[in-house]
């Protein structure tokens, strides 16, 4: 036998191994064991605040840690910080590149990022001596678009690409200091975990993993979903993390069980979801999808809860503040809202 | 490209692909049953600090309705 064949059969070996591990460990269902939890009841959120200012499709956005500012990015070519209280606009940052796909807030404050079909993470600091809003990093490295870009502190950011790749960078260098390889098909979201040593990423190979930042290792795989993953989120404590996608369903898998324990979907949703977040506790999961509407449900017990209209178009990003105040959507429409 | 080189990239492809089969294979897992419980617990430990679950009185509310001001 040639060695390639060898190698073959023993990937089938090992395939069958993880197959059966999983099952010899599904010895219930999160189903099961919620059954007799009371359900979450109806889930009502009015919209607090409209942030009106961009002039295109808003593709993405991400709170600040303070929970009241938060960072928007719009395709027509425009990074607007904007102080959610008063919906008044902080900084209007025109960009280099209008083709923009993702966009994040640093910890600290002090930078904001951006990135699309240029094929670059520009890192632009907000509090320069002056007063005016700069590019301080254009890190380029990856050969196609930047999908995801999330900050670790003001000196590192991963960012995840449609060349099927996530790196971490070395924002001071400009360098990747670690490469993610594995997926097979563009990678479209990232999150990072609470303890910032692991990150799961979603790709259109229907596929996702959870990546060691430090040694660059994927140390588990999942799958389930039967099309593109748009949306990745991490659950609270760290130890599961929900998908959405294209397939119209929503998926939460738990990392010490390896598996999948919920699939959140309807018969009457034929569409695909943008995006995912999780209220503070992580009872609630809330998600974008591409008729407009926000479905909001039951983590625990599968069942949708609420549903947030008001968008005239596709709901294309999402996030909940870090006080779990409020959630604040993103539209093709080109408003974000703030509900609670 | 010749088929010489092709072959070997099948090759190299193929011993990448078990090396990270072995390392997701050799990891510990814990019963769905103890998963679940868990996050249940974790989810019953925090709703009270969760307020989009809870609800947010009026006067706690941030981004409560602007009332129109009224000049006296």
């Amino acid at each position: 036998m040639s060695e390639l064949e060898q190698l073959r059969q023993e990937a089938e070996q090992l395939r069958n191994q993880i197959r059966d591990a999983r099952k010899a460990c599904n010895d219930s269902s999160l189903s099961q064991i919620t059954a007799g939890l009371d359900s979450v009841g109806r889930i009502q959120m009015r919209t607090r605040r409209t942030l009106r200012g961009h002039l295109a499709k808003i593709y993405a956005m991400q709170w600040a840690t303070d929970s009241r500012l938060l960072v928007s990015a719009s395709q027509d070519g425009k990074l607007i910080i904007w102080d959610s209280y008063s919906t008044n606009k902080i900084h209007a940052i025109p960009l280099r590149s209008s083709w923009v796909m993702t966009c994040a807030y640093a910890p600290s404050g002090s930078y904001a990022a951006c990135g699309g079909l240029d094929n670059i993470c520009s890192i632009y600091s907000l509090k320069t001596r002056e007063g005016n809003v700069r590019v301080t990093r254009e890190l380029s490295g990856h050969t196609g678009y930047l999908s995801c870009c999330r900050f670790l502190d003001d000196s590192q950011i991963v960012t995840s690409s449609g060349d099927t790749t996530c790196a971490l960078w070395d924002i001071e260098t400009g360098q990747q200091t670690t490469t993610f390889t594995g997926h097979t098909g563009d990678v479209m979201s990232l999150s990072l975990s609470p303890d910032s040593r692991t990150f799961v990423s979603g790709a259109c190979d229907a596929s996702s993993k959870l990546w060691d930042i430090r040694d660059g290792m994927c140390r588990q795989s999942f799958t389930g979903h039967v099309s593109d993953i748009n949306a990745v989120i991490f659950f609270p404590n760290g130890n599961a993390f929900t998908t959405g996608s294209d397939d119209a369903t929503c998926r939460l898998f738990d990392l010490r069980a390896d598996q999948e324990l919920m699939m959140y979907s309807h018969d009457n949703i034929n569409c695909g979801i943008t995006s995912v977040a999780f209220s503070k506790s992580g009872r609630l999961l809330l998600a974008g999808y591409d008729d407009f509407n926000c479905n909001v449900w039951d983590t625990l017990k599968g069942e949708r809860a609420g549903v947030l209209a008001g968008h005239d178009n596709r709901v294309s990003c999402l996030g909940i503040s870090s006080d779990g105040m409020a959630l604040a959507t993103g539209s093709w429409d080109s408003f974000l809202r703030i509900w609670n | 490209m010749s088929s010489k080189m092709v072959g070997s990239n099948n090759l190299a492809h193929a011993r990448r692909m078990v090396q990270q089969l072995r390392v997701e294979a050799s990891i510990e897992r814990i019963k769905v049953s103890k998963a679940s419980a868990d996050l249940m617990r974790y989810c019953g430990e925090n709703a009270k600090y969760d307020p989009l679950l809870m609800g947010i009185p009026a006067s706690e509310n941030p981004f409560k309705d602007k009332k129109p001001c009224t000049i006296l």
